[in-house]
C-alpha cells in the first residue's frame, strides 16, 4: 500500500518536470506582453521598455527558463506580475474558494445522485425512471453559465432568499483560519459565519452540481442495473435473501466502483465549470484570478497555478485508485 | 415573464414570513457561539449614525502604500486613510488648501513652493505631522532605490517628477530640495518649473505617509515594496480613517480615526469587497448585500433608479475619441479625418450609447481643465459636407478598419462594442465601408493600439487624475506614437513649452492655442464625456462625488 | 467540459487509471463475426427506429441542420447588420414588432435572424471542432492502441509512451486547455475550433485505444493469430475497423458539449471578438448585461443551446445504445 502511494507519487516527478518545460514554453508563447497589460492606458514605449527590463522578459529564453527552474527548487514560485503578490499566497488564498465550490457542487450530485440513479435503476421502465433519465440529459444539455445566471435572478434578484454574490456577508465579521469559510465557522465555533457561508454556497454549487450530478445519476442507473443482472445477485435473491440486504450487501457496494471512477474524472470538469461559476457569483476563487491572468499575460501566476492544479488533480486520482481498494477488496492495490 | 416574477416576488413574501420563526430559533441557537471577534464593531444598521458602509470595488487594492500604485481601486482605499499637501476643491478637479497644507506660496520663476501647514494633526501611529514629515516623504520619492523606481511601481512620481536621484533619467528630475522653516512651514525647490506641481500633488500617490511607521514597516528598496509589512497592514496616514485589516482576497476593513483633525466620520466602520463584474455588483445592491458600488453599467441605471435605489453621477473628467491612425492610408489625408468628423453624430452617438447626463466633447479634454478653449473648430454634424469631403479625396466607398475592443468597461467608454455599432452605420450612411476589428482588451487591443502601427480608427479614451491640460493633451501628443502615427515636432515642442511654464495662470493660454491647434490638425474625433456613476442602497446619504474621485466617506450616513 | 457521458460500464473514458472497472466493459462489442460490421449498423438502425429518444434527438439534430442550411431563406435581414441600431438606447431595447417578430437584439439586429445564423455558427463550430478531436485523437489512439494489441517489448514501449502523452493531456482541465489554445492563437474563429478539438483529443485517444486493447484480446484474433496470420495485419484489417464504433457514437455525444463549449469560450470572452456576430454564446454575454430588462435576450439563445446539446445527446446515446450488443435482448 505505501509502496504503491511511493511508487505514484515518484510517478509525480517527470510529469511535473515535462509540465513545467511545456508551461513555460506555452506561456510565453502567448502573444501579448504582459508590461503593457501592466500600464494599461498610460503605457509609453518607454515605460513598457523599463518594465519588460525590470522582469528580465527581455533575456535570451534559456536564461528566463533557468532562472524559472531554480527558483522553483528553491521552493519560488515567484510573483504576480500584476499585483506583485506571490503566486503561493494568493493561490492559497483563493484555493480553497474553489474547492469549497467544487466540493459542495460533489456533495449534492452524489447524495442526490446515488439514491436517484439506484431507485431508477430498481423501477426500470416506470415514470420515476423516464423523469430521472430526461431530467439527467437536461441537466447535461444546460450550460453552466446560462444555468447559473437563471438561478442567480430568481432566486436572488427577484425572491431575495439567496446571496448573490462574495462567500459571505459584508458585515459578518469572521475568523478565517482555513480559508475553507465554512470549515473555518465550524472550527472556530461561529455558527453564524458557518451558516452564512453555506447560504452563500447553494446557489453556486447547484449550478456547477448540475452536470455531475446528471452523469452520477446515469452511471449509478446503469451500473445498478447491470450488477442486478449478475448471477450472484440473482444467486442471492433466489437464497431468499430480502431485498434490502441484497442491495446493501451486493448490489451499491458493486455498482460504486464506477461512481468513485467518476467522481475523479469530475476534478477536472469542475474545475471548468467553477471558473464559469465564479465569474457569474463573483467568487474570488483561482478559476476567475487564472482566468484573469491569461488576459494579463501574467506569467509567473500561469506557470504556478497550472503547475498545482495538476499536482492536485494529479493527487485526487491517486485518492480515486486507493478508494477502488476500500470499496472492492478484490482490487487490492499492491 | 414580468407575471412570473411577480408571482414568484408575492411568493417570496409568504415564504419569507414563514422562515422569520425559524431563523429567530437560529438566532437563539447561534447567540452562544464563542468567538474571537472584537465586540465594538457595529452591527450594520447604525442608530441614528454609525454603522458599516458596504462598498463594492470592481477590484481588490493592489497595495496600501499609494506611492506604489496606479489605480484606481487602490487610490480609493488609501484616499481614506491618506491625505496628501494639496486637496481639491469639493466638487471640482481644482486644487485647494483643504488638504494636509493650508496654503502655499509659489516663486515668480515657479522653482520654489512654499507649504503652510496644517497644525494639531496626526498620524495613525501617534505620529505627529509636522514640516519634517513633508520634507521625509519628497526625500523619500527622490531618494528611492533604483529598483523600486520601474513605472510598474512608481509610475507618477516616475512621470510627474522626470526621475529619481538615481537611476537612468536622474538628469531629468525636477525635484531638488525640501527645507523646513519651523514646525509648520516646508519650502519645496524644483530644478525647473512645472506649471501643473500644485495640482499634481492632489495625486493620492503623493499622499504624505507617517515617518516612523515607514521607517519601522516600509523597505523601498524590498523586492516588492508593495507586500511589505507596511503595505499590507500597517498604513499611516491622516485620514478620517485607518486600516483594521486588509483579508487579502476578501475585504478591507477600515474603522474610523477618533483623532481625525477635520470632520469626523459619521460611520464606524468601511468595508470595501471586491465585485468584478458590473452586473454582479448591481445584483449585490438589489439584494441587499453592499451599500453601494462605482463603475455603475450604463444599461443598470434606469433600472435601479425606478427599484428605489439612488444612482449619483460624477462629473464627467474624462474624454472617449475616436482616432486615427495616420501611418495608415486614407487617415494621412485631412479632408478623409475631417469627412470621417463630420459624419459622426456625436449626439446620437451619447444618447444610444452612453450614460445619461453624457457630455458631448468638442476637444480632447473636459470644459473643466484650465486650458480649455471654448472656440475651437468643432465640425458639427453635417453628412453632405462629409460625403464631399470623401468625393473630393477620393476615398468615397473606401473600407476603413475600424478597431474597438470588447469585454471591457472603462468609465470614460462603459460599452464600447455599442458605441462602435453607433458610429459604424453612421459612417456606411456617408458612403464608408467599414471593416469592423474587435479585440479583447486585456492585453490584445492596447497593444495592437498602443504598441502597433496595425490598426486604423479606433475608440479609447482617457480620465484626468488631476486639473492639468498636460495630463489630457500632453499625454496624447506629446510625442510621436503609435497610436496615432504623426510625427509633429512643432506640437510637442509647444506642449513642452506649456508644461514648463511657471505656473497654471502662465501655462492656460499656451494650452488654448495648443488645443486649437490640435483640433485643426484633426489626430482624431472627441466623441463625449461619458458621466460615470456610483449607486447606493435608498438608505446612504452624504456619498460627495467627485470628478477625480477624491471620495473621501466621513461624510457619509446609513439609516 | 468536453468530458461526455461515460458509456454504461464507465470504463471507457479510463481504461488505464480505473482498475476497478469491470474490464472491458468499453462498449466494444464481442461477436467475432468477420461480417458483423454491416450487420451490426443494420440492425442498429432498425432498433434506432423503434426508440422514441432516439426519434426525438434525431428530430432536433435534422430540425437544427436545417435551421443552419437553410438560415437565409428563413429571414430577410443580414446577420449583424444593426440595421436599426438608432433604436436602441442603454436602457431599453424594442420588443416584438410586425417587421421583427422577436424584437431587435441588444445592437439593434433582428433577434430571430441573429438566433437562424447562430445555429449556423454552432453547427459549423461544432462539427469541425469534434472532428479535430476525433482525427487527432483516433490517430494517437490507434497509434497506441495498435502497437499495444500487436504486443512486444517495442509495441508495449509505444503505447505506454503515448498513453502518457494522452494523460498528461488529459491532466490540464479542459476548458483551461481550450481557453490557453485560444489565448496563444489569438481570437478567431480557428482559434475556438482548435481550442474546443484539443480538449477533445485524449477522451477520443482513450476511448480507441481501449477498445483496440479488448478487441486485440478476443477471440477471434487469437483465433487468427493461431492461423499464422500476421498481428500486424489482424490489428489493421479487423481490429481497427471493429474498433471505430464506439468512437464515431462518442463524436455524436462530443457535438453536444462542443456546441456548449463554444457558448462557453464566448462567454469569456474568447470567441469571437466581434459581439455582432450571430453566435448563441456570444448573444448571452451580450444580453447579460440587460437581463432585468429584456431577459428574452438572453433566454432565447440560452434555450437554443441547451435543446440543441439535448437533440446531440438523446441521438447519441440511442445510437450508443443501439450499438452496444448487450442491450440487445
Amino acid at each position: 500500500m505505501l509502496r504503491f502511494v511511493l511508487r505514484r507519487l515518484g510517478l509525480l516527478v517527470p510529469v511535473l518536470i515535462g509540465l513545467s518545460v511545456l508551461l513555460f514554453a506555452w506561456v510565453r508563447a502567448l502573444p501579448g506582453d504582459p508590461a503593457r497589460a501592466l500600464l494599461g492606458e498610460r503605457a509609453t514605449p518607454e515605460a513598457v521598455a523599463r518594465v519588460r527590463e525590470a522582469y528580465g522578459f527581455d533575456d535570451p529564453l534559456w536564461q528566463q527558463y533557468f532562472r524559472y527552474v531554480g527558483s522553483l527548487l528553491r521552493g519560488d514560485f515567484g510573483s504576480s506580475v500584476r499585483d506583485n503578490r506571490p503566486v503561493v499566497d494568493t493561490f492559497l488564498e483563493k484555493f480553497p474558494a474553489t474547492a469549497e465550490l467544487a466540493i459542495a457542487a460533489l456533495l449534492i450530485a452524489v447524495v442526490v445522485g446515488v439514491p436517484l440513479g439506484y431507485l431508477a435503476a430498481r423501477n426500470q421502465g416506470r415514470l420515476l425512471d423516464t423523469a430521472v433519465v430526461s431530467g439527467s440529459l437536461l441537466g447535461v444539455a444546460t450550460p453552466v453559465f446560462f444555468l447559473a445566471i437563471l438561478l442567480k435572478l430568481v432566486f436572488a434578484t427577484w425572491l431575495g432568499w439567496l446571496p448573490s454574490s462574495l462567500r459571505q456577508d459584508v458585515t459578518i465579521d469572521a475568523t478565517h483560519v482555513t480559508n475553507f469559510y465554512v470549515l473555518d465557522g465550524i472550527l472556530t465555533r461561529e455558527w453564524d459565519a458557518a451558516v452564512n457561508a453555506v447560504a452563500h454556497l447553494i446557489l453556486p454549487s447547484i449550478a456547477l452540481a448540475t452536470i455531475p450530478l446528471a452523469i452520477i445519476v446515469r452511471i449509478t442507473r446503469a451500473s445498478v442495473a447491470e450488477v442486478m443482472n449478475e448471477d450472484f445477485v440473482r444467486t442471492a435473491e433466489s437464497k431468499g435473501l430480502s431485498r434490502r440486504v441484497v442491495s446493501r450487501r451486493h448490489v451499491l457496494r458493486n455498482a460504486l466502483l464506477p461512481v468513485v471512477t467518476t467522481i475523479g474524472l469530475q476534478a477536472g470538469l469542475l474545475f471548468s465549470g467553477a471558473v464559469l461559476t465564479e465569474t457569474v457569483f463573483g467568487l474570488q476563487g483561482i478559476g476567475q484570478y487564472l482566468f484573469e491572468a491569461i488576459g494579463r499575460r501574467d506569467y509567473p501566476v500561469l506557470q504556478g497555478y497550472i503547475l498545482f492544479i495538476a499536482i492536485i488533480y494529479s493527487l485526487i486520482n491517486l485518492l480515486v485508485d486507493l478508494a477502488y481498494g476500500v470499496i472492492d477488496p478484490r482490487v487490492r492495490v499492491s | 415573464m414580468r407575471l412570473v416574477k411577480r408571482w414568484l416576488v408575492g411568493l417570496s413574501r409568504k415564504v419569507r414570513l414563514a422562515t422569520v420563526g425559524l431563523a429567530t430559533a437560529a438566532v437563539v441557537l447561534t447567540g452562544c457561539a464563542e468567538s474571537e471577534r472584537d465586540s465594538s464593531s457595529g452591527d450594520g444598521g447604525g442608530e441614528g449614525g454609525g454603522g458599516t458602509f458596504r462598498f463594492a470595488a470592481s477590484a481588490e487594492p493592489v497595495t496600501l502604500d499609494p506611492f506604489f500604485a496606479s489605480d484606481g481601486e487602490t487610490f480609493r482605499v488609501s484616499r481614506q486613510i491618506f491625505e496628501g499637501l494639496v486637496g481639491v476643491e469639493p466638487g471640482t478637479a481644482d486644487p485647494a488648501p483643504t488638504g494636509l497644507a493650508t496654503e502655499w506660496e509659489s516663486s515668480e520663476d515657479g522653482l520654489t513652493h512654499t507649504f503652510t501647514l496644517r497644525e494639531g494633526v496626526t498620524f495613525h501611529d501617534g505620529s505627529d505631522f509636522n514640516a519634517e514629515a513633508v520634507c521625509f516623504n519628497f526625500d523619500r520619492w527622490y531618494n528611492l532605490p533604483e529598483s523600486s523606481q520601474v513605472e510598474s511601481l512608481a509610475y507618477y512620481y516616475g512621470a510627474l517628477f522626470g526621475g529619481f536621484a538615481t537611476g537612468d533619467n536622474a538628469d531629468n528630475a525636477i525635484y531638488d530640495s525640501c527645507e523646513t522653516n519651523g514646525e509648520y512651514e516646508a519650502t519645496i525647490t524644483l530644478t525647473e518649473p512645472f506649471s501643473g506641481f500644485i495640482a499634481a500633488l492632489s495625486l493620492p500617490a503623493f499622499a504624505m505617509q507617517s515617518p516612523t511607521a515607514l521607517q519601522e514597516y516600509q523597505d523601498d528598496g524590498a523586492q516588492n515594496p508593495t507586500t511589505t509589512e507596511y503595505a499590507t497592514s500597517r498604513p499611516s496616514g491622516t485620514g478620517p480613517f485607518q486600516l483594521e485589516e486588509w483579508n487579502q482576497g476578501t475585504d478591507v476593513t477600515l474603522t474610523a480615526y477618533d483623532d481625525y483633525w477635520g470632520e469626523p466620520s459619521t460611520i464606524d466602520e468601511a468595508v470595501v469587497v471586491p465585485i468584478a463584474e458590473p452586473r454582479g455588483r448591481a445584483d449585490a445592491l438589489r439584494n441587499d448585500e453592499i451599500d453601494g458600488y462605482d463603475l455603475v453599467g450604463p444599461a443598470d441605471i434606469s433600472g435601479l433608479e425606478d427599484e428605489g435605489f439612488q444612482v449619483v453621477n460624477r462629473d464627467p473628467f474624462n474624454v472617449l475619441y475616436l482616432g486615427f491612425n495616420q501611418a495608415q492610408a486614407p487617415f494621412d489625408d485631412l479632408r478623409v479625418r475631417q469627412a470621417i468628423a463630420y459624419a459622426i453624430d456625436k449626439e446620437e452617438v451619447v444618447s444610444a450609447s452612453l450614460p445619461e447626463g453624457s457630455e458631448v466633447a468638442i476637444e480632447f479634454m473636459p470644459p473643466s481643465v484650465s486650458g480649455w478653449a471654448d472656440d475651437v473648430e468643432t465640425y458639427d454634424y453635417d453628412p453632405d459636407r462629409a460625403r464631399q469631403l470623401l468625393e473630393q479625396a477620393g476615398a468615397a466607398g473606401e473600407t476603413i478598419e475600424f478597431n474597438y475592443p470588447t469585454d471591457v468597461s472603462r468609465p470614460y467608454m462603459p460599452s464600447p462594442e455599442d458605441t462602435f455599432n453607433v458610429i459604424r452605420t453612421q459612417l456606411e450612411e456617408v458612403g464608408l465601408e467599414v471593416e469592423p476589428v474587435a479585440d479583447r482588451w486585456d492585453p490584445d487591443y492596447l497593444n495592437k493600439i498602443q504598441g502597433s502601427e496595425n490598426h486604423g480608427i479606433h475608440l479609447l479614451g482617457w480620465t484626468g487624475d488631476y486639473n492639468d491640460t498636460d495630463n489630457f493633451i500632453g499625454q496624447f501628443f506629446g510625442s510621436e506614437k503609435p497610436e496615432w502615427g504623426f510625427n509633429d515636432p512643432q506640437l510637442f515642442q509647444g506642449l513642452r513649452e506649456a508644461r514648463g511654464e511657471p505656473s497654471v495662470e502662465d501655462a492656460a493660454p499656451l494650452y488654448e492655442d495648443l488645443n486649437r491647434e490640435v483640433m485643426e490638425l484633426l489626430p482624431g474625433v472627441p466623441l463625449a464625456h461619458p458621466v460615470p456613476s456610483l449607486a447606493f442602497g435608498p438608505g446612504v446619504g452624504g456619498y460627495e462625488a467627485s470628478p477625480v474621485q477624491d471620495e473621501v466617506w466621513n461624510t457619509v450616513t446609513l439609516d | 467540459m468536453t468530458i461526455p457521458l461515460p458509456p454504461s460500464g464507465g470504463g471507457a473514458v479510463s481504461p488505464e487509471s480505473a482498475p476497478g472497472t469491470p474490464g472491458g466493459a468499453t462498449g466494444a462489442p464481442d461477436t467475432t463475426a468477420e461480417d458483423r460490421g454491416v450487420s451490426l449498423w443494420r440492425g442498429a438502425f432498425r432498433r434506432l427506429r423503434r426508440n422514441p429518444t432516439a426519434i426525438l434527438g434525431a428530430v432536433i439534430v435534422l430540425a437544427f441542420i436545417a435551421v443552419a442550411v437553410l438560415a437565409p431563406l428563413l429571414t430577410s435581414y443580414e446577420p449583424g447588420a444593426a440595421q436599426d441600431a438608432g433604436e436602441i438606447t442603454p436602457s431599453s431595447v424594442p420588443g416584438p414588432s410586425p417587421d421583427h417578430w422577436l424584437g431587435l437584439d441588444s445592437f439593434g439586429s433582428d433577434l430571430w435572424t441573429q438566433l437562424v445564423y447562430g445555429a449556423r455558427q454552432s453547427l459549423v463550430y461544432g462539427v469541425i471542432s469534434t472532428a479535430i478531436g476525433l482525427v487527432v485523437g483516433a490517430a494517437l489512439g490507434a497509434l497506441a492502441g495498435g502497437f499495444g494489441a500487436v504486443g512486444g517489448r517495442a509495441g508495449q514501449w509505444v503505447d505506454t509512451a503515448v498513453m502518457r502523452i494522452v494523460d498528461l493531456w488529459l491532466s490540464i482541465p479542459s476548458l483551461l486547455l481550450a481557453v490557453s489554445v485560444a489565448a496563444i492563437l489569438t481570437q478567431s474563429a480557428y482559434a475556438v475550433m482548435i481550442a474546443i478539438g484539443a480538449a477533445q483529443v485524449p477522451i477520443f485517444a482513450r476511448l480507441l485505444r481501449g477498445s483496440m486493447l479488448a478487441q486485440g484480446r478476443s477471440d477471434y484474433v487469437l483465433a487468427a493469430g493461431a492461423l499464422g496470420l500476421r498481428k500486424r495485419r489482424i490489428v489493421m484489417s479487423h481490429v481497427l475497423p471493429n474498433s471505430i464504433g464506439p468512437t464515431i457514437v462518442q463524436a455524436t455525444l462530443n457535438l453536444a458539449t462542443a456546441i456548449i463549449e463554444v457558448a462557453a469560450l464566448s462567454y469569456l470572452g474568447l470567441g469571437t471578438a466581434d459581439p455582432a456576430v450571430a453566435e448563441w454564446g456570444r448573444m448571452l454575454v451580450a444580453a447579460q448585461d440587460r437581463f432585468d430588462e429584456s431577459p428574452q435576450l438572453a433566454i432565447y439563445p440560452g434555450v437554443a443551446i441547451a435543446i440543441t446539446a439535448l437533440g446531440f445527446t438523446l441521438f447519441g446515446e440511442a445510437l450508443r445504445e443501439a450499438l452496444d450488443p448487450r442491450s440487445r435482448r
